[in-house]
């Protein structure tokens, strides 16, 4: 058994018996994480859809002070970059390392973006008291009573009720964040690689593998970001 | 090896990714489909067709193997038994 660095662009793992066999388990293993994601955040909205039916007037209270303009500007910013790292993987798989690694930088960019979006979305809310935890839930009123649409919700208002839709709003767009902060990890990854002209058209399981991961992160925001901002 | 996406088809998926946000936006702020939760049901059934058109073009799979869609429905169809059975106890009970 050899334990030389075998060059992975044009050879397969000994324990394999071809390159696409190897290819081939590396993706599905990778489609299987992706089936625990989906089973993961689906827990969330599971709780979600439960309580939006014994409260609903709540998540509509709640989703009208948040910033749908930011909410919607970080929509399209994440599927921008979704398209930017489907078009990593064509080139990759095309055999062009420097033109996908063009391609992942501007991914890259849009999840600092998507972060730095968020971080402004986040401030408000603390700053208006409306982070339920660390003993910072002291809502201002007068700014939910000023964003809501419908103001005939206001008579059967409880703050203990809205702090639900808040638990909520940062466990989900908080997990999806982790999400995000993890995928611009694995960008960094993927770039140091594609400099160093590690993938071909034979070898590119890495980038699509994150391209996968990266898209499942771009459906959950899909899901996110009307039943939070918009509904 | 495997079917490589080329970027016209990549720039079209995008631009119908788009026009689906604009429309969820449009849909869920503008138009008032009254009381009951159509406007809820509605901007779902968008967000379905945009999280199908990720799966199928930007995640490869409508030119993959039936084992990563067999996979993927897996996931799929167990949150579906979660939604489903949190539904009959919540509405049946």
């Amino acid at each position: 058994m050899s334990t030389a660095k075998i060059d992975r662009r044009v050879e397969h793992s000994h324990h394999f018996s071809s390159m696409q066999q190897e290819y081939e388990a590396g993706k599905q293993g990778v489609w299987i994480f992706m089936a625990t994601e989906i089973m993961m955040f689906g827990g969330l909205f599971v709780g979600y859809f439960i309580y939006r039916f014994a409260y609903p007037e709540m998540y509509i209270a709640g989703g009208d002070s948040l910033n749908w303009v930011q909410g919607a500007a970080n929509t399209l910013v994440l599927l921008v970059s979704s398209f930017t790292m489907a078009q990593a993987v064509t080139e990759t798989m095309k055999g062009d390392n420097k033109k996908a690694l063009k391609y992942v930088i501007v991914t890259t960019a849009c999840a600092f973006i998507f972060l730095i979006v968020k971080y402004f979305e986040y401030s408000a809310k603390v700053h208006h008291g409306l982070f339920p935890g660390f003993d910072m839930w002291n809502p201002d009123m007068e700014y939910i009573k000023s964003h809501i649409r419908d103001t005939s919700l206001l008579a059967n208002f409880s703050a203990e009720n809205l702090r639900l839709f808040f638990v909520l709003y940062f466990a989900m767009t908080g997990l999806h964040g982790i999400h995000i902060l993890i995928g611009i990890g694995l960008m960094f990854w993927i770039m140091k690689r594609l400099k160093n002209n590690e993938f071909s058209s034979k070898y590119y399981t890495a980038v699509e593998g994150v391209g996968l991961y990266w898209h499942i992160v771009d459906i959950i925001w899909i899901f996110l970001f009307p039943l939070m901002y918009l509904i | 090896m495997a079917h490589i996406v080329p970027l016209n088809v990549n720039i079209k998926t995008l631009t119908t990714l788009v026009v689906l946000t604009i429309t969820t936006v449009v849909t869920a702020k503008y138009v008032d489909l009254g009381h009951g939760h159509y406007n809820l049901l509605l901007a779902m059934f968008i967000a379905s067709i945009k999280a199908t058109i990720v799966l199928g073009w930007f995640m490869h799979l409508k030119y993959d193997g039936m084992m990563n869609r067999a996979i993927a429905l897996c996931g799929l169809a167990f949150l579906a038994l979660l939604f489903g059975f949190s539904y009959i106890d919540l509405f049946y009970r």
